[in-house]
């Protein structure tokens, strides 16, 4: 009898994780501990080796993040994943796994503003290079290629103007120069896109934002296609012998995880970003609800996009699921079940109507994060971008009279009687 | 027959347990080495095949199939895929009931030759990966075994 394909709500509540073999407990037991008995020298050598499969000490695997790992991997349709200590540090270590002093990464220039930070300025002290394109022309990619680049990266949907880069065209880039395309998929989630669908080799996310769902833990993952061919001459430190970790040849030893296994023993081993199995166990309590609450966290979205665009305060919105957004086509392409939660608008006064709005709001949260139950507002010039000056700003689709929104799972009508009266507020200065 | 389901490779690991390993070599970073390595660390039986080798792992290296004077179970293959069919004929000869082809191996005629002669064939994967996707090892780190069950897991240690 074929293997059956299940559907994605059913791997959100049962991919990675059997009964425990010890218990039979059926929710994923919290291994708080941080290292695993060995049965025998000859036992350890070999866990050592990567001979044998098995846990050794939680920096570098944990049976609670196991669980997590090979679920976001069932979800993105991937082969592997690696969990981490943040979003943050999902994009370090799937660039490091690649990168070294010398090399470059062509990036879409509409990012979060950590990550361009991170790009442009720590990988900058490491001796790697980031070049930053519009990402709404996909040929820029492929003009900022040079022989040292490594790999291209894009966000699914941009942080925070909401931009859709069109990655299927970014993909076949990457793929004619022998380059992997790394996705952050934190917006859409694998419920709404799944980009290694579309020719994808690597996807990144902050599972603090919709997978957790609840705003309780900070925790990222990476995840391999394991389609990549990793032998095609660009990637030697896959091929030749690890002076990382005594000479393994992770792709010859490990073939289509091989990636993440160099991610997980060259790069999460010794820089130490390891997750709390704690935050694995709440990120799973997400997963197991996260097509439930992306369905109403879009059917909301797609309420208070409308009625801002609407309202006589608002200059503008930036949601792609408007028809009136440039993006909408892309949208419907590439999330055919709604373009996430996440917009931003422009509000009439500039910025200080922005933050007497802000201040003005009576239930909807204003802090720096986005994907919790709970609406979210921020002001992205004065927080979350605040370290770019206003070039790289405006670069980044930041604009002085922004404020984004992170649409929650409150009663609608409420959401919009906020969001009303702090715009009616954000006038009367 | 061809087989790649879950449930006839799970029956194909747990009843067979003494493995020809054709090509494989002594060099331990190589995936065969590791590959043989692991399966006698979970209690089967391997038996090297290789001209090259007096022995392996501590076992007697036979330079053909023929060579080998017990009874094999499952023929596994790391050598590349255009030499396979002449080892679809030993194993044939030699009783084996199982021919492995491991990853980046296919080969029609000999996957045809071995099913006609009523052996279960498995082509295109690894026996070391297949046993810790279904028996417990891939679950410590990450990868996606597919399998979904609630079953309380029997993995083994």
């Amino acid at each position: 009898m074929a293997d059956r394909e299940f559907g994605i709500e059913t791997l959100c509540l049962h991919a990675g994780q059997l009964p425990d073999p010890a218990t039979g407990a059926r929710v994923p037991p919290i291994y708080q501990t941080a290292a695993y008995v060995f049965d025998s020298a000859d036992h350890a050598a070999s866990l050592f080796n990567l001979q044998t499969f098995g846990n050794i000490y939680t920096r570098i695997m944990n049976p609670t993040n196991a669980v997590f790992e090979q679920r976001m991997a069932a979800l993105e349709k991937g082969r592997a994943g690696v969990a981490v200590s943040s979003g943050m540090a999902a994009q370090l270590v799937a660039l490091l796994t690649i990168l070294q002093a010398g090399d470059e990464v062509v990036s879409a220039k509409t990012l979060y503003g950590g990550t361009h930070t991170q790009l442009a300025f720590n990988f900058r002290k490491l001796g790697i290079d980031a070049t930053f394109v519009d990402s709404d022309v996909p040929d820029n990619f492929a003009a900022a290629i040079t022989p040292r680049t490594k790999c291209l990266y894009v966000e699914s949907i941009g942080n925070p103007a909401s931009n859709i880069v069109d990655f299927e065209a970014v993909s076949e880039i990457a793929r004619v120069h022998g380059l992997p395309l790394i996705v952050d998929n934190t917006f859409a989630t694998p419920y709404l896109c799944r980009p290694f669908e579309f020719g994808a080799d690597i996807v990144v996310h902050s599972a603090t934002k919709f997978i957790c769902g609840h705003g309780t833990s900070i925790g990222g993952v990476l995840v391999e296609s394991g389609k990549f061919p990793w032998d095609n001459g660009n990637f030697p430190t896959m091929m030749e012998p690890s002076e990382g970790y005594h000479g393994i040849r992770f792709y010859e030893t490990f073939g289509d995880f091989g990636y993440t296994m160099k991610a997980r023993c060259e790069i999460l081993r010794t820089f130490g970003p390891t997750l709390s199995p704690f935050n694995s166990f709440l990120f799973l309590q997400g997963l197991e609800t996260l097509h439930v609450r992306m369905d109403r966290h879009v059917e909301n979205a797609k309420a208070v996009a409308e009625f801002l665009e609407n309202h006589s305060a608002v200059d503008w919105v930036s949601y792609p699921g408007l028809k009136s957004s440039p993006y909408f086509d892309l949208a419907q392409k590439y999330f055919p079940k709604g373009a996430s939660a996440i917009m931003s608008f422009g509000i009439r006064g500039g910025v200080e109507s922005c933050v007497r709005f802000i201040e003005s709001v009576q239930f909807l949260s204003h802090l720096a994060n986005l994907g919790d139950a709970k609406t979210l507002v921020v002001h992205p010039a004065s927080t979350t971008h605040r370290q770019l000056d206003e070039d790289a700003q405006k670069a980044a689709g930041v604009q002085p009279n922004m404020i984004r929104i992170s649409v929650g799972l409150e009663t609608i009508e409420d959401i919009l009687w906020d969001l009303d009266q702090a715009l009616d507020a954000s006038q009367n200065l | 027959m061809i087989v790649d389901d879950i449930q006839s490779l799970r029956r194909i690991l747990k009843e067979n347990r003494t493995i020809a390993m054709v090509g494989l070599s002594e060099r331990w970073f190589r995936p065969s080495n590791f590959a043989a390595k692991y399966l006698q660390e979970y209690g089967y039986r391997v038996i090297p095949v290789n001209p090259n080798y007096e022995s392996i792992l501590g076992e007697k290296c036979y330079p053909r199939l023929e060579d080998i004077t017990e009874p094999i179970d499952v023929v596994d293959v790391f050598q590349r895929s255009e030499v396979v069919v002449p080892i679809a004929h030993s194993a044939i000869n030699c009783g084996a009931k199982v021919l492995w082809l491991q990853l980046g191996v296919f080969n029609h005629e000999a996957e045809e030759l071995a099913a006609q002669a009523g052996m279960d064939v498995v082509v295109n994967r690894c026996m070391k990966i297949e046993h810790a996707r279904l028996f417990g090892g891939l679950n410590f780190i990450g990868v996606d075994t597919k399998v979904i069950s609630s079953t309380r897991s029997t993995w083994v240690n």
